[in-house]
């Protein structure tokens, strides 16, 4: 039992965050807000790549480090904490982890070594449109080995080379490996409210595909998404820290009525409750790093309560950190929007908190369900 | 990070687990009216189930087998304590000498006679109460105005104390008094025991908005004690009152009472508009938001073991556990209570859904962001201890204590 990284991560966390305070400073993400057309940063896209991070958890048979879960969410903490304008999480939290979970032997083999290098990027396409993911079926369409239909918005959908993605089909909804850059596929920019991280409406007019493994696509797309949501969650985690230091910060440099702002109660208690949504959202995220790490039974209870917690911590921290910033906080020169943008961002990738609210629902009233039938055996 | 247990956890989980089963209080005899806290056929149920737990050797498991306990590990005692909540079984008549005072007790004083009170305690053949808060002496936990004058070997103590849980049926209790007047407030207090028998120990119940008469005020005249029942240096009783209030927030924020789980069952029993309140959307949204404070309380509780079990003391952080505790109460009692719509108004434990439980604990819930470091105060801590941000303008720092100005 351990509530803690352990040593070795620890300083791989170090490690990550002298090389981003290094190279991804918020004028990188900066850059891009300035100038969105670009969609991400490719210097410090490479820069990222050359680490290896984006396979710390690839198989080393797949081209890999295998370092394992616990080290891949140190880095998406960190990641997270610099606001890094890189498609890190599309690449590898959605596109990697879906090959690894759905995917076919050829299908790993060809394209997880270079997700690993960084040398392609990949991105997970499900959502059509406003609304909740079941709440109608998706019309894209799978026939004749080809995907038509229409996806939006796609995270990091202009910059990726290869999408997996959902589609109905005489089968059945299945996930499908599109080349993005290949016949049939047209791309247009759209803008959204975290430009730090581009988006794509992706227009498929019979775009050759390939199933992956056989199997039911959405159980395999829950899978997926609980393994991101738990990435992501430290990705949020690692924002709302930084979000809450800054916050700190101000209050104790700002002066008001002859006093630092941080020493009256108003801004004390915001920021103690800031403090304790942050926890909430670290113990969550902790717990479902482990569950990723160990493959555990927990691990779908775990992901949804790492995704609503976290979510709703770094949206928080982020608001009160323009609050306590006050009218500066509120322009486009301070840094405080990145956070606020990027917390939604993260949080509505892959479902919002309210879709996730219904799943962790229903998982807690199974596993209940488990639990008192076994207490009982126990008892009889 | 890792939740799961090692081959001897696991081992060790499985053993404690049978013998649960085995030894579990029998509550069955016990009316809707008697299975309350504090009724007196609920409190024997309650010591006969300490005293099999002493018998078996999983009473204060990490303490050492001199002072009644197991000598075993913190772990060890924490996997029981886990065995015994997800048993139902929870008793509070100990918790305030066990987790409290009495590991104080240990850490301050070296008296024999004083540490012999200790093992009865963990039989709970013995129960403890804290004599710290005051009438003006509460968030201001420094502010104690109860005197203690030395005379001949003795102490002489004179004043008033007050919220003391469990003080009518506490056979001791441990005070702190202002022994110095002429030094800064936090520097003249010094802690004591005493014998709640002790001529001039008076205890007066007080009913709460929920009925309850668990708390007291308690009245020292003249109460004469011997000099070894000092806990801790003369003017070191602040650090007693430190000690003690970090393990009861530590204690409080380890999540004791109703659950989610509870909350489940309640829900499949309530019709709503379509099916039970368990199927309506708005009831399951905000019970997602419950399980993750609530998990959040178990799951911090694990970081203030591993510091233990890495020999380091929980941190100011440990408040966030018990800020999120006393929310829970209030959020889960009030939601409970509303699905069950106009029939949540009865409380009768004999009609009531659950024995009355949500509605005695709707009752509680306001007491329970007071007691024990009120929410403002864990917040000022979290703010200034863990956040770094200044302390508020204290007009009594460094002042001579007789010389603050007081109200009425």
């Amino acid at each position: 039992m351990n509530f803690d990284y352990t040593d070795d991560q620890k300083a791989l966390k170090d490690e990550a965050r002298k090389f981003l305070s290094a190279v991804a400073p918020i004028t990188v993400a900066r850059g891009v807000l300035d100038a969105p057309e670009a969609g991400h940063d490719a210097g410090l896209w490479a820069r990222i790549g050359e680490q290896g991070w984006c396979g710390a958890a690839i198989p080393e048979s797949y081209g890999g480090l295998e370092l394992g879960y616990v080290e891949l969410c140190a880095l998406a903490e960190e990641l997270g904490r610099a606001v890094a304008p890189v498609p890190f999480a599309s690449s590898v939290y959605l596109f990697a982890e879906a090959l690894l979970v759905a995917g076919t032997e050829e299908q790993k083999a060809e394209w997880l070594p270079k997700v690993s290098t960084g040398e392609m990027i990949g991105t997970l396409a499900v959502t059509e449109g406003p609304g909740v993911l079941w709440g109608a079926l998706p019309s894209t369409w799978f026939e004749n080995g080809a995907l038509s239909g229409v996806k939006l918005p796609v995270t990091d959908g202009m910059a990726a080379d290869r999408a997996v993605v959902l589609a109905n089909s005489d089968e059945g909804l299945r996930l499908y490996l599109v080349d993005l850059t290949g016949p049939g596929v047209t791309r247009e920019m759209i803008s959204t409210l975290d430009p730090t991280r581009g988006a794509a409406r992706i227009t498929f007019a019979n775009a050759p595909a390939q199933p992956l493994a056989p199997g039911d696509g959405p159980d395999q797309l829950a899978r997926i998404h609980d393994r991101a949501a738990i990435l992501l969650a430290f990705e949020a985690l690692g924002g709302a820290d930084r979000a809450l230091e800054m916050a700190r910060d101000y209050a104790l440099e700002r002066y008001a009525f002859g006093r630092q702002i941080g020493s009256y109660q108003a801004i004390k208690h915001k920021l103690a409750d800031v403090f304790v949504r942050n926890e909430v959202a670290r113990a969550n995220a902790y717990y479902g790093a482990w569950a990723l790490a160990s493959d555990a039974p927990e691990l779908p209870v775990a992901a949804a309560a790492a995704r609503v917690s976290s979510s709703a911590a770094y949206y928080l921290a982020a608001k009160e950190n323009i609050q306590t910033h006050g009218g500066i906080g509120f322009t486009w020169e301070a840094d405080c929007h990145f956070f606020y943008r990027r917390a939604r961002h993260l949080s509505l990738i892959i479902g919002a908190p309210r879709d996730w609210k219904r799943r962790l629902a229903d998982r807690l009233e199974d596993r209940l369900a488990m639990e008192n039938q076994t207490l009982a055996e126990e008892r009889a | 990070m890792n939740f799961e247990d090692n081959p001897h956890e696991a081992a060790y989980r499985g053993k404690v687990r049978s013998w649960i089963v085995a030894n579990r209080p029998d509550m069955s005899h016990l009316s809707p009216e008697e299975n309350r806290n504090w009724h007196p056929a609920h409190k024997e149920v309650a010591r006969a189930w300490q005293a099999t737990k002493a018998d078996a050797g999983y009473a204060c498991l990490s303490w050492p087998k001199e002072r009644g306990g197991a000598g075993g590990t913190q772990i060890e005692e924490a996997i029981f304590n886990q065995e015994e909540a997800r048993a139902g079984i929870q008793f509070t008549y100990f918790m305030t000498g066990l987790h409290m005072l009495l590991p104080a007790m240990m850490e301050y004083s070296t008296d024999e006679a004083s540490l012999a009170r200790v093992p009865p305690a963990v039989r709970g053949e013995e129960i403890w109460c804290q004599l710290f808060s005051e009438p003006s002496s509460g968030s201001d936990s420094a502010g104690i105005r109860t005197a203690a004058v030395a005379d001949g070997g003795d102490w002489v103590i004179n004043g008033q104390k007050v919220w003391n849980s469990g003080a009518q049926i506490a056979d001791y209790g441990m005070v702190v008094a202002r022994t110095d007047p002429s030094v800064a407030k936090h520097k003249g207090l010094t802690a004591f025991w005493l014998d709640m028998k002790t001529p001039g120990v008076e205890v007066r119940p007080i009913r709460m908005m929920s009925g309850d008469n668990e708390l007291n005020e308690v009245f020292l005249t003249d109460v004469r004690i011997p000099g070894n029942q000092r806990v801790g240096e003369v003017g070191g009783g602040w650090k007693v009152i430190i000690s003690t209030l970090m393990n009861e927030r530590a204690a409080l924020g380890s999540g004791t009472g109703l659950s989610w789980r509870d909350v489940i069952a309640l829900a499949k029993q309530v019709p709503s508009f379509d099916g039970t309140a368990m199927d309506d959307p708005a009831f399951r949204e905000w019970l997602a938001d419950l399980y993750i404070d609530a998990e959040a309380i178990r799951l911090l509780s694990f970081r203030t073991l591993t510091a233990l079990s890495h020999g380091k003391m929980p941190g100011p952080e440990g408040s966030a556990g018990k800020l999120l505790w006393s929310g829970l109460g209030a959020n889960l009692s009030s939601q409970a209570i509303d699905i069950l719509d106009h029939g949540g108004l009865i409380d009768d434990p004999a009609l009531a859904l659950a024995n009355g439980a949500f509605q005695h604990r709707f009752l509680w819930a306001p007491g329970l962001r007071l007691g024990g470091g009120t929410d403002e105060i864990m917040k000022n801590i979290i703010a200034e201890r863990v956040l770094g941000l200044p302390g508020d303008v204290r007009v009594d720092k460094d002042v001579p204590f007789r010389d603050i100005p007081r109200g009425r």
